[in-house]
């Protein structure tokens, strides 16, 4: 984010005079960069147009020499709105009219100056400290009674999906669910953004996984992935792990045969043997240190040290030790974790999708991999507009997605 | 019928330097200016143009020029509002002169500065207006909202032409003359957009202000000795007068500048 920042109306005939790309011009020759946050284009010929482009530099010098020169140009200066705070008279309660976040990079204007809002996830506050130099994302729970909080809508600045310029598969794929694009290069894609963050080492990937993972038959793939260093957090609930564990200690995954595709005697009681199994030795960590667990995704996380996170349901049996149940709990430690993850890959778990989609801002590549192409709508549907669908089965994904990675880097 | 508004050059001097023409030790001829202005004044009439005249005032040495009293659209008067106080005065004196003729005068906020036909012309439907040196990029909105009209900015990047209306002359509705160098790529590049026909001229020509001619019909009034330009003109199928304006172009002006059209719509 730019230091120094301001913004300009342009307006006239400034698409026929080329007023407008001049400007852009300048304000690039002078070392700044620009957004066009608007433009109204006039229908006919007679008709002036308008733009308001927000100008950022890293040097106010350079700032002041492009409006010296842009003024001339057409361009006036729009003073920018200071951000309206109030102090907060009780905790877990914002004040009337507070503002409400969405996912996208967002700033605030505070005693004259742009402050970029820490960890953005939608559905929450804007908290700003005591010192005036920060702006923190805070959840309505979180609340403490004399917080300074963000109110209205003036000083607040978002920067649009657009201008993210996501690369690799969101080139790709265009539109955000795609059946008809071909899997083996969508797969190949995302094989490549794998790629790309694990040797840059700029953040996390994060796999949000359903129990279909398991039920396909597709858990040593996704156990290759994780020894093989693709997968720094996963995050996915009680069923998933417990089969997961029920597939290593029974060979079946609720109770169906995973070699044989067929309903195994007294299979019924497996899922419930495997928890119970887990709950003696205290947890899935101490299960697979005792070597009770010997293969398989948790297996792997432990082996590797790879972080995972377990929530609770209302459905959930047992649950696992691992799991967190406490919906409150669970927000803050996803919201801790996922503070660094810079791509996420939701693999049939439209819960766990849309709770990771809600934490995480728009800047992260997120793919839903689904057999179903409403999950991906409902996705977006809640806000999670980043998301790019790819409508397959979990078990095809993983392998083709394994091939990519596993035996090329043999 | 065509007609146009004229000054008489009873005061017209060089007593004030304000664009890279002017020096007041080179002094205007008074007799030998009037009788160009004469000159100039008889051609148009002839032409058959009704001449209207306003009265000269003393020490308003530049109000000869009434192409830069303002701009007139139908019976719509935009009052020019100079860059350079040496000139302010002048703005009175032709508000009132078309107050008089019955013309709706309309006046742009004072901070916007802007100098009338000196830098917007008409061609067929739109406004091409010169920026920067003397007028406001500001200004040409607002005209475009008075008079209904496109108006396309061309900026202006050679300070010896400093108006529009000496390095870009209206020929007809798709035809100009033009100096492509008095402009940066940005507004050549609009001109070629937007103008079917466009004779350049050149340096030489250019600083014989061959730009700030007059077209009558097809006829074309330039300066003496543009000797390549009138051949251009001429080998476009238009009429071209020549008359000595060297007097005026000690304050760089040249015919255009002499003359304010009245009819312009």
């Amino acid at each position: 984010m730019k230091k120094f920042q301001t913004k300009v109306k342009l307006s006239g005939h400034i698409i026929d005079s080329l007023t407008l790309p001049k400007t852009l011009d300048e304000i690039l020759e002078h070392g700044c960069n620009y957004e066009i946050e608007e433009i109204k284009v006039g229908k006919n010929r007679s008709d002036t147009s308008s733009a308001l482009i927000r100008i950022s530099s890293d040097s106010q010098k350079a700032l002041d020499s492009t409006l010296h020169r842009i003024l001339k140009l057409g361009a006036s200066q729009i003073e920018e709105k200071e951000a309206a705070l109030r102090t907060t008279t009780s905790d877990g309660v914002f004040p009337d009219d507070f503002y409400i976040t969405t996912n996208l990079p967002t700033r605030v204007m505070i005693k004259g100056k742009w402050l970029t809002v820490k960890n953005i996830c939608m559905d929450s506050g804007i908290k700003i400290t005591g010192d005036f130099r920060h702006a923190l994302c805070i959840k309505m729970g979180d609340v403490k009674k004399g917080d300074m909080i963000v109110t209205g809508h003036n000083g607040i600045h978002l920067t649009p999906m657009s201008r993210m310029r996501h690369s690799g598969i969101f080139e790709f794929m265009g539109s955000t669910v795609s059946p008809e694009k071909s899997k083996w290069l969508a797969i190949k894609h995302i094989a490549e953004d794998l790629k790309e963050v694990r040797s840059t080492k700029n953040g996390k990937i994060l796999f949000v996984c359903g129990p279909a993972i398991i039920h396909t038959g597709a858990r040593g793939y996704l156990e290759s992935l994780i020894l093989n260093g693709y997968v720094d957090l996963i995050f996915a609930g009680n069923g998933f792990a417990t089969h997961d564990i029920e597939a290593c200690l029974y060979g079946t995954s609720l109770g169906i045969s995973l070699k044989e595709g067929a309903i195994t005697k007294k299979g019924h009681e497996h899922h419930l043997r495997a928890i119970n199994t887990i709950r003696k030795t205290g947890g899935i960590r101490q299960t697979v240190k005792k070597g009770i667990i010997k293969e398989g995704i948790m297996h792997a996380c432990v082996k590797t040290n790879t972080d995972f996170i377990l929530t609770g349901s209302i459905r959930d049996d047992g649950p696992l030790p691992e799991v967190v149940s406490d919906m409150k709990e669970a927000q803050r430690l996803l919201r801790e974790k996922f503070k660094d993850v810079k791509l996420c890959i939701m693999i049939a778990s439209m819960l766990h999708s849309i709770a990771a989609g809600n934490l995480l801002p728009a800047s992260v590549k997120t793919i839903c991999v689904d057999i179903n192409p409403e999950v991906v709508t409902k996705l977006s549907d809640r806000g999670t507009c980043q998301a790019v669908g790819l409508v397959t089965d979990a078990e095809l994904f993983l392998r083709e997605l394994t091939n990519h990675l596993i035996k090329k880097a043999d | 019928m065509t007609s146009v508004l004229m000054c008489p050059p009873d005061f017209y001097a060089i007593d004030y330097e304000i664009n890279p023409w002017m020096h007041v030790r080179n002094k205007a001829d008074q007799k030998k200016a009037k009788k160009q202005w004469e000159d100039l004044h008889n051609i148009i009439q002839n032409l058959g143009v009704k001449i209207e005249i306003i009265n000269p005032v003393k020490s308003l040495p530049d109000m000869v020029f009434t192409a830069n009293a303002g701009l007139v659209f139908g019976r719509k008067f935009i009052k020019s509002n100079f860059r350079y106080k040496e000139r302010k005065g002048e703005e009175k004196h032709f508000t009132e002169w078309f107050d008089k003729k019955g013309f709706e005068v309309f006046t742009i906020p004072r901070a916007i500065h802007f100098e009338g036909e000196g830098d917007i012309l008409k061609i067929d439907d739109s406004f091409f207006a010169g920026y920067v040196i003397r007028s406001d990029i500001r200004a040409h909105e607002i005209i475009s909202k008075i008079t209904g009209k496109r108006v396309l900015s061309l900026e202006l990047v050679n300070k010896r032409f400093y108006h529009l209306d000496t390095c870009f002359a209206p020929l007809s509705d798709k035809t100009i003359l033009y100096y492509p160098r008095a402009f940066d790529a940005f507004g050549r590049k609009v001109i070629t957009n937007n103008i079917k026909t466009r004779i350049p001229v050149n340096a030489k020509d250019a600083a014989r202000f061959c730009c700030n001619a007059v077209t009558i019909g097809e006829t074309v009034i330039i300066n003496s000795r543009c000797k390549d330009a009138k051949d251009n003109l001429k080998n476009h199928g238009l009429n071209v007068i020549e008359t000595d304006l060297s007097e005026f172009i000690k304050a760089g002006g040249s015919a255009k500048c002499l003359v304010l059209f009245i009819d312009n719509c």
